[in-house]
């Protein structure tokens, strides 16, 4: 099914969630909803299952208008970030829920109603566990109960709310690789919303990037991190350093002395971004200088965190120093970044 | 863009009620209060300003009113600090120790609330009364139980009882042991730990259950009623007293006493609702079994 | 220390006393304490209380829930009021509820005057009973109900809501089921006070034998005809009621905290 959001604005009393944001996502695709908490991302995956209204715009499922349906009428399948089961009814129960609250018309045959339940536990890896209350099981368990439950109503969308947000940084993992092996089985368009980037870039087929109700770039996992289009996906996304420079037609000043850098923004105060790594030490020539503060060991690599500002002001920015390198607290070094954006 | 004209009761919150369920529900609530409670309070309240003045001052300054007063004020008086104590030891006692039988304590704490007040008061008959050993004997020595002053404050302390305690324990449970180990490890002695600490983290919601156990005191009836004897000005308490009244037809003088005691239990209730808007969960967790 | 204090008081001011009824009970043995419960008159007072506590436990564990539903989930002008005035049984010393509704239920009362001409008499009937037990009882399941209701998060009526239940289909289905035990444990506590409610009652009752004679009152009756035998029967059979309920309480307590993980 595919999905377009059309103009969106939401506000909550005098506070907008959201302001004109328009996305349009294929049928088929996992797309996630990254950003800061109070950045939209869950009002936009809410307004998309009926939870809340817009206060304009459309939101079109498939070719069909389905901005002021009912939640009941747009059959979406969502899950919680603390699952929201059904602590009165047993794995089984919660599963067939949806089905069971159909109309006489529409609801299935007991036994098929079996079936069809039994199957999804069966895909979730819970067969066995049908009569168990959600209390008896682990979180990984129960987030995968919500999965089929909101499957089970052949929904058009699949929307995940933090999905994996309630568990420990192992069951995470594990359950990240299995929504993928999940999805790509099913085909079902599935938005979920997170806050953390790494899933986000691991899982998703396109990522949306949201800033104070705003979409600030929509794009693979490399478009995101290799190719940011502001100044918030750079430094929100990945490890990133910050430098105020001067754009003077086409070329990069840092405190009123060439860099060597070029640039084809407009002339003005501008800043660098860099990723920490990126960067390549000068022996001589235009660069930016600085002075060791700290350093630290990270895994495989150094990082060094440098006062560029030599004396007129703190300008503290990290880097990553190669290990052979010889450097310690207080020396000065010289370093340009090779990959890099102003903004 | 149509669609939007008809935004407003289409795009209605998924997890509410229409406007119009909402307010059938609490009127419905509205009038259930106001049959069975509002009304009948304010009835009490009508009653006294309709007789007037004359009529309330006249009952109050009657030797039997006032002894009545007297009476129920010595009562709450003796049960009130006893209850304080007991409450006070079997909270801390439930709260900040582990020991076997402990729930059982806990049943036993509950079990006056469960017990008609009326048999909380047989009970003493048949250990003091007429007919039993014991009773004849004190009475012989100028100590009569029945019918007598310590009957009637042994009946109204079993009924108000567990209140304190009740009030204490979730509270004191939820605070935990870790401010009293603190303190303990600075080398506070134990009764500095309680005073310093304890009583200070706990104070409001045992001043609430003093006021409840003090109302529930003076307010006692089924319990008293059948260890006192009635016997005007001598053996009969504010409650009792309104019983007689109502009995002979007095109604205005009966509503005039039981206006008193409806204004302590409103005061009551406002310094509840006033603390616990103040202090929030510290007062009101207590659930009055 | 404090343990040792609270034991003993609790043993000379409870324990004994209810030891020695029980002692009284046993002394009259099982064909004495028969002989006594099924009198006619006595057993009717029995089945009187027992049967318009049950009514009026029933009124109020649906109507208290109903309230405890408005106050966690509608916020509107005097709320907190409201609130407030569910506790006033709580602190309301029981004659003063008996003779003021008494007042207000008599045919001429503010109240009563609407129900006569509808043929509905309510004092001095076994349905001014049932009235009195309403009103005494009413805090019981409002005060169960409450904390838990407030627990609830609203996901799970939202999930009902994308699985595509109605809204009374997920207040049946999903709101109401974790709330029984609460209901159930306010509804015990309720009959439990229903059932040994004297001072509200003996007003409005009119307190004829076999017809509106609630046991509570002939225990007192009993025992001014200073047969203490008779006294301690009824006791004894309304004091087993309150240790059965006791007993359910806590059952519908471990069993739901078991299942659901709360009280």
């Amino acid at each position: 099914m595919d999905i377009r959001i059309d103009k969106i604005r939401k506000e909550f009393g005098d506070f907008p969630a959201l302001h004109d944001v328009s996305l349009n996502i294929r049928s088929g695709e996992l797309i996630a909803l990254l950003g800061p908490s109070g950045s939209g991302k869950t009002t936009l995956l809410r307004l998309v299952a009926g939870l809340e209204y817009p206060s304009q715009g459309r939101i079109l499922f498939g070719e069909e208008d389905a901005s002021w349906k009912s939640v009941q009428e747009r059959n979406v399948g969502f899950v919680f970030q603390h699952y929201a089961l059904f602590k009165h009814m047993t794995v089984f129960d919660n599963v067939a829920f949806g089905l069971r609250v159909r109309g006489s018309k529409d609801r299935p045959p007991k036994a098929e109603i079996r079936r069809r339940v039994e199957e999804l536990i069966d895909m979730v890896q819970l067969s066995g566990m049908e009569n168990r209350y959600p209390g008896q099981l682990s979180g990984g368990q129960r987030q995968r109960v919500a999965l089929a439950r909101a499957m089970a109503i052949e929904p058009r969308v699949l929307l995940l709310d933090e999905p994996f947000g309630a568990l420990d940084a192992k069951v995470r993992k594990d359950l990240r690789k299995w929504l993928r092996e999940f999805h790509d089985r099913t085909g079902h368009t599935t938005l979920f919303v997170t806050h953390d980037q790494e899933e986000a870039l691991e899982l998703a087929d396109r990522v949306v990037v949201m800033s104070q109700g705003k979409i600030e770039q929509v794009g693979s996992a490399d478009d995101i991190y290799d190719r940011p289009q502001s100044d918030f996906v750079f430094s929100f996304v990945g490890d990133s350093a910050k430098l105020p420079v001067t754009a003077t037609n086409g070329e990069v000043l840092f405190k009123g002395a060439q860099t060597g850098l070029r640039t084809s923004a407009a002339n003005g105060e501008k800043h660098i971004f860099f990723r920490p790594r990126d960067i390549v030490l000068q022996e001589d020539g235009p660069a930016f200088e600085g002075r060791i503060l700290s350093m630290r060991r990270l895994a495989g690599a150094r990082i060094a965190e440098i006062d560029a500002g030599l004396g007129e002001g703190a300008e503290r920015v990290e880097i990553e120093l190669p290990l052979g390198v010889p450097a310690e607290q207080g020396n000065v070094i010289r370093f340009l970044p090779h990959r890099y954006a102003i903004f | 863009m149509a669609d939007q004209q008809t935004a407003p009761h289409r795009g209605r919150n998924a997890v509410s009620e229409p406007t119009f369920v909402r307010w059938l529900l609490i009127l419905i609530c509205a009038l259930f209060l106001a049959l069975f409670l509002v009304v009948p309070l304010g009835t009490v309240v009508g009653r006294v300003i309709m007789a007037g003045w004359g009529s309330f001052a006249e009952t109050l300054s009657e030797s039997d009113t006032q002894s009545a007063i007297r009476l129920t004020l010595a009562v709450a008086a003796l049960a009130v600090p006893f209850n304080l104590i007991f409450g006070i030891a079997a909270a801390w006692a439930i709260a900040k120790f582990e020991f076997k039988g402990k729930t059982f304590l806990t049943t036993l704490i509950d079990l006056p609330f469960s017990v008609s007040p009326v048999i909380s008061g047989l009970v003493y008959v048949l250990l003091f009364g007429a007919d039993t050993w014991l009773g004849p004997q004190l009475k012989a020595m100028g100590f009569p139980i029945i019918f007598a002053f310590p009957g009637i404050f042994l009946a109204t302390v079993f009924v108000t009882f567990p209140f304190i305690a009740r009030e204490l324990i979730p509270l004191m449970q939820a605070q935990g042991t870790a401010d009293e180990e603190a303190a303990i490890s600075l080398g506070a002695s134990g009764w500095q730990t309680f005073f310093r600490v304890t009583l200070p983290n706990i104070k409001w919601a045992l001043l609430y259950g003093v006021l409840l156990c003090n109302a529930r005191a003076m307010g006692e009836f089924g319990a008293v009623s059948v260890v006192s004897g009635h016997v005007r000005g001598k053996t009969e308490t504010m409650p009792l007293h309104i019983e007689a009244l109502y009995n002979d037809y007095a109604t205005d003088g009966a509503f005039a006493v039981a206006s008193l005691l409806a204004a302590l239990a409103l005061v009551t209730l406002i310094l509840r609702t006033l603390l616990e808007m103040k202090f929030g969960a510290e007062v009101g967790n207590g659930q009055h079994k | 220390m404090a343990l040792g204090l609270s034991l003993t008081m609790l043993t000379l001011i409870v324990l004994i006393p209810l030891a020695a009824l029980a002692l009284r009970a046993a002394a009259l043995g099982p064909t004495g304490l028969y002989e006594l419960v099924f009198d006619p008159r006595v057993f009717a007072a029995l089945k009187i209380s027992f049967l318009t506590a049950l009514a009026a436990a029933i009124a109020n564990a649906i109507f208290g829930t109903l309230t405890a539903w408005v106050l966690v989930r509608y916020d509107f002008f005097g709320r907190r009021i409201f609130d407030a005035l569910i506790d006033l049984p709580f602190a309301m010393p029981t004659a003063v509820a008996g003779i003021a509704l008494t007042t207000v239920y008599s045919p001429k009362g503010l109240i009563g005057e609407w129900l006569t001409p509808l043929g509905i008499k309510v004092a001095y009937t076994p349905l001014g009973i049932i009235v009195a037990l309403i009103a005494v009882g009413f805090p019981f399941v409002v005060r169960t109900v409450q904390p838990v209701l407030e627990e609830i998060s609203r996901e799970t009526e939202e999930v009902s809501a994308t699985l595509g239940a109605n809204r009374l289909q997920t207040i049946f289905f999903v709101v109401l089921p974790p709330l029984i035990p609460a209901i159930l444990t306010g509804f015990a506590l309720a009959l439990a006070r229903g059932v040994g409610e004297y001072g509200s009652v003996i007003f409005i009752a009119g307190n004829l034998p076999f017809k509106s004679e609630i046991a509570p009152l002939l225990i007192v009756i009993k025992l001014e005809e200073f047969n203490y035998a008779g006294a301690t029967a009824i006791a004894a059979v309304m004091l087993a009621i309150s240790f059965l309920m006791l007993f359910l309480i806590n059952g519908i307590q471990s069993w739901s905290q078991k299942r659901f993980g709360h009280g």
